[in-house]
């Protein structure tokens, strides 16, 4: 436990010594707070459209979050490129693997450092529609299952970043195919969507309802309009706890 | 186990095998080293010097045999077995966005530094490695020198019992160098030190036994004065202005056998045992052969080194 909060400590002392996490804090804060103005001025120059909506929660937190994924989706890869990669090109990963601490506990913590400031991410996003409470009423319940979904999301696509930044030694081609794959496994929603029920064995295959159901954002949908699931929370934690495990392994394998 | 041994050997590997594929980088290596010992493992490059080594700091699972530190096996309890060891790898792992002082820190949390004794082993490690004044410095502006330096103190930060350092003075500087031979033997009178380097005068002058790996097996392991007073007066050389017969000079007590070198001088072996030298020079006076040099070329690590590693003697790598 304390290798794990060790680990995570140095990671984000590094991140925040290096201009990458502040210019990421800023160009997401500043493109997230763009479309919020913008999804504002919106609804005040059409009001009429909030009757389509359950309220302005869910009109801009929602609008908002979902923006919010996309950009993540372009912005954690560079985040997670270096955590492995980096320090296997520069020779530092010798410094960890020749410590007391376990590769469990490596993992972990450089999973916990990274969602530390992901975090941080969420909390300052946050802000941008609980400042509309100063003049409305707003639904906290559905804004926080959304946030909690965002935060879920990052945790899985760090997850994944993790793992693929433990396969290479370089930072760019991890965070070239952690885009690859997070956008892919994104894209499976959109298979969801065709009607298409290719038969095996007699065995009719149900494509779209297992391409929903692996799908990244699929399950997000739920939690955006304040429905708290089991499944989707599952779905987020399964997924986390596969890539991390794998990234275990595959750093076990490395000794090998 | 045996107690009494554990308290001697500190760092036991037996059959270290590795291999990379086809290739057989490491294969049936025994190693052992002594409490308070300074051991110098040599080896042309691509010897399997950094193989082994990061084999026995556990960064490699070894494809056959194991890795005991201090009685405790790096397979079973690596955490254990990892206490007791610092490790340099052939390049300082630093931070350099960190400042040395926040690096080592750091180091000493991951060694697992009571939180009350960091600050202190931190200091000392520091002042050991000639480093009081670079605290505050940011690693990126170290020069290479101190960069190894602080690689070093992050070693031996924890105060371990076995400290692996992997061609600690690659790419310094002479003056660096000295001051780097220095540390490693004031190292060695607490610590007990693995050291590797291709360059010779290195281990000469710091290590007190000498290892070579060639081709991934051990091919030479023996303490340092014995290197030294190997072969002690089994070949002679000697220059003659009026030489008598060859067989006059073999008739001399303790002479085993007489031959003309390409220079035009003589080169004796001598029976076991025996040293004929003061023999010689009498014989030389009396009867006025024009005695002007006698000497024993010693065999040095470099002629040991040289015949060991040579190509002609180079072990095959084997397909594994």
């Amino acid at each position: 436990m304390t290798s794990i909060w060790l680990i995570a400590r140095q990671e984000l002392a590094r991140l925040f010594v290096s201009p990458l996490a502040w210019t990421m804090l800023a160009v997401v804060q500043l493109l997230l707070g763009l479309l919020f103005a913008m999804s504002l001025a919106d609804l005040m120059l059409n009001p009429q459209r909030l009757g389509d909506y359950n309220g302005v929660t869910e009109v801009v937190g929602g609008g908002l979050f979902r923006f919010a994924t996309i950009i993540l989706l372009l912005v954690i890869p560079l985040l997670t490129m270096r955590l492995f990669a980096e320090e296997r090109k520069a020779g530092t990963l010798d410094l960890l693997l020749a410590s007391p601490v376990t590769l469990t506990g490596l993992v972990l913590g450089k999973f916990a450092g990274i969602q530390a400031f992901l975090t941080l991410m969420l909390a300052l996003t946050a802000l941008m529609p609980l400042s509309l409470s100063l003049g409305t009423q707003l639904d906290l319940g559905m804004l926080a299952a959304g946030l909690f979904g965002l935060w879920l999301m990052m945790a899985a696509f760090a997850a994944a970043g993790l793992f693929i930044s433990s396969l290479t030694r370089e930072p760019t081609v991890a965070a070239v195919a952690t885009f690859g794959l997070l956008l892919g496994i994104w894209l499976l929603h959109a298979v969801s969507f065709f009607d298409w029920q290719p038969a095996i064995l007699g065995m009719t295959l149900p494509l779209g309802d297992l391409a929903r159901q692996l799908s990244l954002i699929g399950h997000y949908d739920n939690l955006l309009y304040g429905i708290f699931d089991t499944a989707d929370v599952a779905y987020y934690l399964i997924f986390c706890g596969l890539f991390l495990a794998l990234t275990v392994q595959r750093l076990d394998m490395e000794r090998h | 186990m045996n107690q009494a041994m554990n308290n001697d050997v500190l760092v036991d590997a037996q059959g270290l095998t590795r291999r990379y594929g086809l290739i057989q980088a490491v294969s049936g290596l025994d190693l052992q080293l002594r409490n308070g010992e300074i051991l110098g493992l040599l080896g042309p490059n691509g010897a399997g010097k950094s193989t082994t080594l990061r084999m026995l700091a556990g960064c490699l699972a070894p494809s056959e045999g194991r890795v005991i530190i201090r009685g405790h096996d790096m397979a079973r309890a690596p955490s254990r077995a990892k206490h007791h060891l610092g490790y340099l790898p052939e390049r300082p792992p630093l931070y350099p966005e960190q400042t040395v002082r926040e690096y080592l820190a750091f180091c000493a949390r991951l060694h697992r530094i009571p939180r009350g004794e960091q600050a202190a082993a931190v200091a000392s490690a520091m002042t050991d490695c000639g480093l009081t004044d670079m605290g505050n410095r940011l690693i990126t502006h170290c020069s290479k020198g101190y960069q190894q330096r602080v690689g070093i103190a992050q070693a031996i930060l924890h105060r371990p019992d076995v400290v692996i350092l992997d061609e600690p003075t690659a790419g310094l500087d002479p003056n660096q160098i000295r001051e780097i031979r220095a540390l490693i033997r004031r190292l060695g009178e607490s610590h007990s030190v693995i050291l590797s380097s291709h360059i010779l005068p290195e281990i000469q002058a710091t290590c007190a036994r000498v290892a070579i790996i060639h081709g991934g097996q051990l091919v030479f392991d023996r303490p340092m004065p014995e290197i030294d007073g190997d072969d002690q007066a089994r070949t002679l050389r000697l220059g003659l202005r009026r030489p008598p017969g060859s067989d006059i000079i073999a008739a001399v007590p303790g002479v085993a056998r007489v031959e003309v070198t390409e220079d035009g001088l003589w080169q004796l072996t001598c029976a076991p045992g025996a040293d004929p030298r003061e023999a010689l020079a009498r014989q030389a006076a009396r009867d006025d052969w024009g005695l002007f040099e006698l000497s024993q070329p010693r065999r040095t690590l470099e002629d040991i080194f040289t015949e060991l590693t040579s190509a002609d003697r180079a072990a095959p790598r084997q397909a594994a």
